[in-house]
């Protein structure tokens, strides 16, 4: 081929379009596999049962349940994540970049723990209803629909916040001196600087929520205080485990992924690209204009709420459990370094096909869809159809901690993914043309351009993916060998066995175990390049 | 098959990455290998598998191996290529399932050896251990417990028990059977008056008896042995089961051999290592439950000292698969 092209200055016109094919090629090859991965399997299971089987009624309010909870779940965690990041970008204090860091705890909580923790202060003997009890008032009860949304803004209030920060963060100081300049009051910052940034970021926000709610099983059961409160995980939960209809499963399965795509496509229409005043010199973030002492009042009240509301309860959970931290069986030290491994190998994993995905995003939607599609996916069903696709060749139980790392990195990339595609796409429209000009390319500009603009955001993804899966149960037990021990299984095994004590120990060494990995990546993101 | 190709390099350069963190080198003649499926809870440290595995080891001359996880829907999955030569622990609402895959073989021991309160003659499955499903209460915190299944009916709504999903949970739904078995017809109205004293409803029995042990809630749907495991290894007796006069439902484990094992001898011998003085001694305190030939000195004298209930309500596979479906309904409505 290259020996056909005309030898002449527009040479490199003619092959930029297969350069650039190659540039997208580990983007490709992380998108099929993670197609393969969420629909291949489900493909597999219906073929295994021989079709799709036709749904129930009940599972059709299980399907409208599953969609209103989640988009309610959805809307008020970014509704209140916008004055707790605006509060947390415009005040300085002390402490504040590691009170940043823990208000992403519960996000990275094993969903028990957080169930736990969260009946430990609203529950019927929880704190609330003590002090409501003590003043003489009315009890509240944290069990039904209500219940089901405050514990997933809970979940993931931590992660629209973080986003909305980033967000915050990203305007450059430019724009501010600028509209300082123009005298700009508090309003008019809102109206041209704070709400493009925020039509920006929050429709990613949200969707990714509304995902993650979509597949919740225990929360919404437990919290949900019963059968009203049944999602489509649920359906599928039940078709596989006691039915045995594994086309019914397959159905649900498809069903989720038809949500997935729906609330995609809504995302994608609301979504503005951010507003376009050109690119900043990266100075240091000036002292916020137009703040008033209201405003103060204001702030102040935000970063409290969200500090008690989030800490509390993962304060209470870690505080149960270390008075047994010392008499954990010997075996738990074991589970720990198995994930502790898993975590390390899918957080690397992650950002490898993170990074290529997300750059490929702004200009390939095709690349965005395959990201977001693991949250759609179904851990039972996916489990079992990589059961089915692995038989054939090995014995699966050869493979536990293979899959476990395939699964736990494609659950954390769409998170990844999510939080780096808005700088990403800031990256894309101011620096593509200055890149480009300088010849900048491939690793350089990953080393020169891209890695210093996304410290941040690939920080915070790879600790979030660690911590993923540290907590994931995952979709082992098709593939447990019954030896290879993660701490999740083993604080199920434990609380199976009537160790109730024991099991709140795990729990405190689980969540301290992924708070220290999920810091640890967050801390490094901050400080690996001063920008 | 071409559905596989996609994911084989990705399985193959992955598993070449981890598998000898699995594999096993050895040399020189191997033991025989007899691989057992079982739940989860089974193979840990603190679950009844070690124990099997040692004294099953000590008199087979072979290598005992667990696999462990979904038994039955991991079977249903493998088909007649299935690795297992015997699995252990299902429960007793899945053997019209397992039974219908015709992959299960006769365990050939004699059933009259069993000591269950109800007659056992099923030829296949074969109990190991068994319990009913009660009520629990700490009675520290519960001074007046409900002294029937009718009592717990009319109490106050304001006493607030947890259950499990029978959705998602063999207690649940052997709850709905339970309820089933005590009221049949007025099965509905029994669960309405019993609705508004259900706290919540968690997917599994863990999560409820969490939210026991943590106090959120007064009584727990577990079982008659539930209260052995705090008496003998906690020291605590606060915690008692509720008998009620009525009945309780009987929850059994079981065991099975296939009929595609390559180790028929192996399997044969393990299901009458089951039966074997030595697995029903160990039982009670590894798995927390009666074992299924009572002998002296099988129950440690706590233990044996619990009170046990003067009636035992099962429903046989067909009667239960049969019902299964109406009394989830009924169960759906009550809390609609």
């Amino acid at each position: 081929m290259a020996a056909c092209l005309p030898v002449s200055p527009d040479t490199h016109l003619r092959t930029r379009p297969v350069s650039r094919w190659v540039g997208l090629l580990p983007a490709a090859i992380a998108a099929l596999g993670l197609a393969v991965l969420v629909l291949g399997t489900l493909a597999c299971v219906a073929w295994w049962a021989g079709g799709f089987s036709a749904l129930r009624v009940a599972e059709a309010h299980a399907v409208w349940f599953t969609i209103w909870q989640a988009a309610l779940s959805a809307g008020l965690s970014c509704l209140l994540a916008i004055p707790v990041g605006r509060a947390l970008a415009r005040r300085r204090f002390y402490g504040r970049n590691l009170l940043i860091s823990l208000l992403g705890a519960p996000f990275i909580l094993p969903t028990i723990a957080a169930i736990m923790g969260l009946i430990a202060l609203f529950g019927r003997g929880g704190w609330v209803n003590t002090m409501l009890t003590a003043a003489g008032l009315p009890s509240v009860s944290i069990y039904g629909a209500h219940g089901v949304i405050l514990a997933h803004v809970f979940f993931n209030l931590p992660l629209a916040t973080r986003m909305v920060l980033q967000g915050w963060q990203a305007i450059p100081a430019e724009r501010i001196r600028l509209a300082q300049s123009l005298g700009f009051e508090a309003g008019d910052l809102q109206r041209h600087l704070e709400w493009p940034m925020l039509r920006a970021i929050l429709p990613g926000a949200a969707l990714a929520i509304f995902l993650v709610c979509l597949s919740s099983f225990a929360i919404a059961l437990t919290l949900g205080g019963g059968p009203r409160a049944t999602t489509v995980e649920l359906a599928i939960y039940q078709a596989f485990r006691f039915d045995f209809d594994f086309g019914r499963a397959a159905s649900l399965a498809l069903v989720q992924v038809g949500l997935c795509l729906g609330a995609l496509a809504l995302a994608s229409r609301v979504a503005r690209s951010p507003a376009a005043f050109g690119a900043g010199h990266d100075r240091p973030a000036l002292s916020p204009i137009g703040l008033s002492k209201w405003l103060w009042v204001q702030d102040a009240l935000a970063i409290t709420t969200a500090t008690l509301f989030l800490l509390i309860p993962v304060a209470l959970i870690v505080g149960r459990g270390i008075p047994a931290l010392l008499h954990l069986p010997p075996d738990i030290w074991n589970a720990c370094l198995v994930s502790l491994g898993l975590a390390v190998g899918s957080s690397l994993l992650t950002i490898t096909l993170a990074l290529p995905l997300a750059a490929a995003s702004p200009r390939h939607r095709w690349a965005e869809i395959a990201a977001m599609l693991p949250l759609a996916a179904s851990a039972l069903v996916l489990g079992t159809g990589l059961f089915l696709m692995a038989r054939p060749f090995m014995n699966p139980t050869q493979l536990a901690l293979p899959v476990t790392l395939m699964v736990n990195t494609a659950m954390s990339l769409p998170f990844v993914v999510r939080l780096l595609l808005p700088d990403m796409r800031v990256l894309a429209r101011d620096y593509d043309r200055l890149a480009a000009s300088l010849g900048l390319s491939g690793l350089a500009r990953l080393r020169y351009l891209t890695w210093p603009r996304l410290a941040r955001p690939l920080g915070f993804g790879a600790g979030l993916s660690a911590a993923f899966s540290m907590g994931d149960l995952g979709v082992i037990t098709l593939f447990s060998d019954g030896r290879t021990q993660t701490l999740p299984l083993a604080l199920y095994q434990l609380m199976g066995s009537y160790r109730l004590d024991q099991a709140a120990g795990a729990a405190t060494l689980l969540i301290t175990l992924t708070f220290a990995l999920f810091w640890l990546c967050d801390w490094i993101g901050h400080h690996a390049h001063s920008r | 098959m071409a559905r596989s190709f996609c994911i084989r390099p990705v399985v193959a350069a992955l598993a070449g990455l981890l598998a000898p963190m699995g594999a096993h080198a050895q040399d020189g003649a191997k033991p025989p290998v007899l691989t057992v499926y079982a739940p989860d809870y089974f193979t840990s440290e603190w679950g009844p598998g070690p124990k099997i595995e040692a004294g099953f080891e000590d008199i087979c001359d072979c290598d005992l191996q667990f696999v462990a996880g979904d038994v039955l829907p991991r079977i249903l999955l493998e088909g007649k290529h299935t690795q297992a030569d015997v699995v252990i622990g299902l429960n007793t609402d899945v053997t019209a399932r397992a039974r219908a895959t015709g992959l299960f073989a006769p365990h050939n021991e004699d059933t009259r050896r069993l000591d269950l309160p109800v007659e056992w003659t099923d030829p296949v499955f074969l109990p190991f251990n068994w319990s009913q499903t009660a009520f629990v209460y700490d009675k520290t915190r519960l001074a007046n417990p409900p002294q029937s299944f009718e009592a717990l009916l009319d109490a106050p709504d304001d006493l607030k028990i947890a259950i499990q999903d029978p959705r998602s949970s063999v207690s649940g739904l052997a709850l709905l059977l339970w309820v089933k078995s005590v009221y049949g017809d007025d099965a509905p109205q029994a669960w309405e008056k019993l609705a508004p004293k259900v706290l919540t409803v968690t997917p599994g029995w863990s999560e409820s008896y969490g939210l026991f042990t943590d106090g959120e809630v007064d009584m727990v749907l577990s079982y008659t042995t539930s209260p052995a495991y705090h008496i003998i290894a906690e020291n605590d007796d606060t915690k008692v089961a509720a008998i009620f006069p009525e009945g309780h439902y009987l929850m059994a484990e079981l065991a099975a051999q296939l009929t595609t094992t390559d180790q028929p001898e192996l399997s044969q011998m393990f299901m009458d290592y089951i039966l074997s003085d030595q697995f029903q001694s160990m039982i009670a305190t590894a798995n927390w439950s009666y074992p299924a030939i009572m002998k002296d000195g099988f129950l440690p004298p706590e233990f044996a000292a619990m009170p046990q209930p003067d009636k035992t309500l099962f429903y046989n596979e067909t009667e239960a698969e049969a019902l299964r479906q109406p009394a989830l309904d009924e169960w759906l409505r009550a809390f609609r």
